[in-house]
């Protein structure tokens, strides 16, 4: 009788620590979308946008062209995030928008925010040479920074990215590919991952 | 039985387990984040915390957000080891029958 109190006890102490500290798990195939439209994003440009010789001309129309795309495969893979996850908790009767939610926008936020302003003045002065990598590393921090707040191995996807800005910075010249298996195919590796053991829970 | 021994009296309540747990997880946790985390009423809850604070378990800190009360929660160093020898006694105990 006395040892069911305390089972009790276990799962609401487990289960206070998880929804105080932690943000419902994101949707795996959430990642999986975001990969495709990486990989989307990217086979456009490279059919029509990337001129010979992989130099892209700052101000130049297709210049253009590229950050709107970029801006739209970030878009969307936010707000797809966004829908499937508060799906995901709505199921679950969990509410998407409480403290722990602030927090973990927030601390994804300043890494990748900072990066995307330090990309741009760099942009500005002509250093585009590492922007694949720059972004690689930025997004990759801003995982292992942001997963303190998610159920899961977010982390790792935020390792995975920073060693491949890394490599991808010890090699120039291949900075979009690296971008695509960064954002396309490490995202569908990722919520492949997610979504099978989704599945099987 | 020597076991019942370790059970901390203090974590042998429902909301005063719950806001240890809440803090053993988060640094720092104010009045209205714990309230709806446990779904307690106001009365109750400070109750509970004074508890804690006079075992010296927790840190309360009162401060004024513009002009709103605030008041914050930690968990001492001595609040966490409590904590963490009453779950292992729970787990010894679940364990042995």
């Amino acid at each position: 009788m006395e040892s069911k109190k305390y089972l009790d006890d276990i799962s609401q102490i487990k289960d206070l620590m998880n929804r105080s500290s932690r943000f419902i798990s994101l949707s795996g195939l959430s990642g999986i979308l975001a990969g495709l439209y990486s990989i989307a994003g990217a086979i456009i440009t490279y059919v029509f946008l990337l001129p010979q010789g992989d130099y892209v001309v700052l101000h130049s129309w297709n210049f253009r062209l590229i950050v709107g795309i970029l801006i739209a495969v970030a878009v969307l893979s936010l707000v797809t995030a966004y829908l499937l996850s508060s799906k995901k908790a709505k199921k679950n009767n969990e509410n998407i928008w409480d403290e722990t939610t602030k927090r973990l926008l927030i601390s994804f936020l300043v890494p990748l925010v900072t990066g995307g302003i330090y990309i741009l003045i760099k942009l500005n002065s002509q250093h585009y040479g590492l922007t694949g990598s720059l972004m690689l590393i930025f997004y990759g921090l801003a995982l292992v920074n942001a997963s303190k707040y998610t159920i899961g191995n977010v982390k790792y996807l935020g390792y995975a990215e920073i060693v491949l800005g890394l490599i991808c910075a010890a090699l120039p010249g291949y900075g979009f590919w690296f971008w695509v298996v960064g954002f396309g195919v490490l995202h569908i590796v990722y919520g492949s991952l997610i979504y099978f053991k989704e599945e099987k829970a | 039985m020597g076991l019942i021994d370790n059970i901390n009296k203090l974590f042998d309540h429902r909301i005063r387990l719950g806001i240890m747990s809440i803090l053993m997880v988060n640094e720092e946790v104010d009045f209205n984040r714990l309230k709806e985390l446990l779904n307690v009423t106001d009365g109750n809850l400070a109750s509970h915390t004074k508890t804690l604070e006079k075992a010296e378990y927790i840190k309360i800190e009162k401060s004024f957000i513009g002009k709103k009360p605030n008041t914050r929660y930690t968990a001492t160093k001595l609040g966490k080891l409590s904590f963490k020898k009453h779950i292992e006694a729970l787990e010894q105990l679940i364990k042995t029958k």
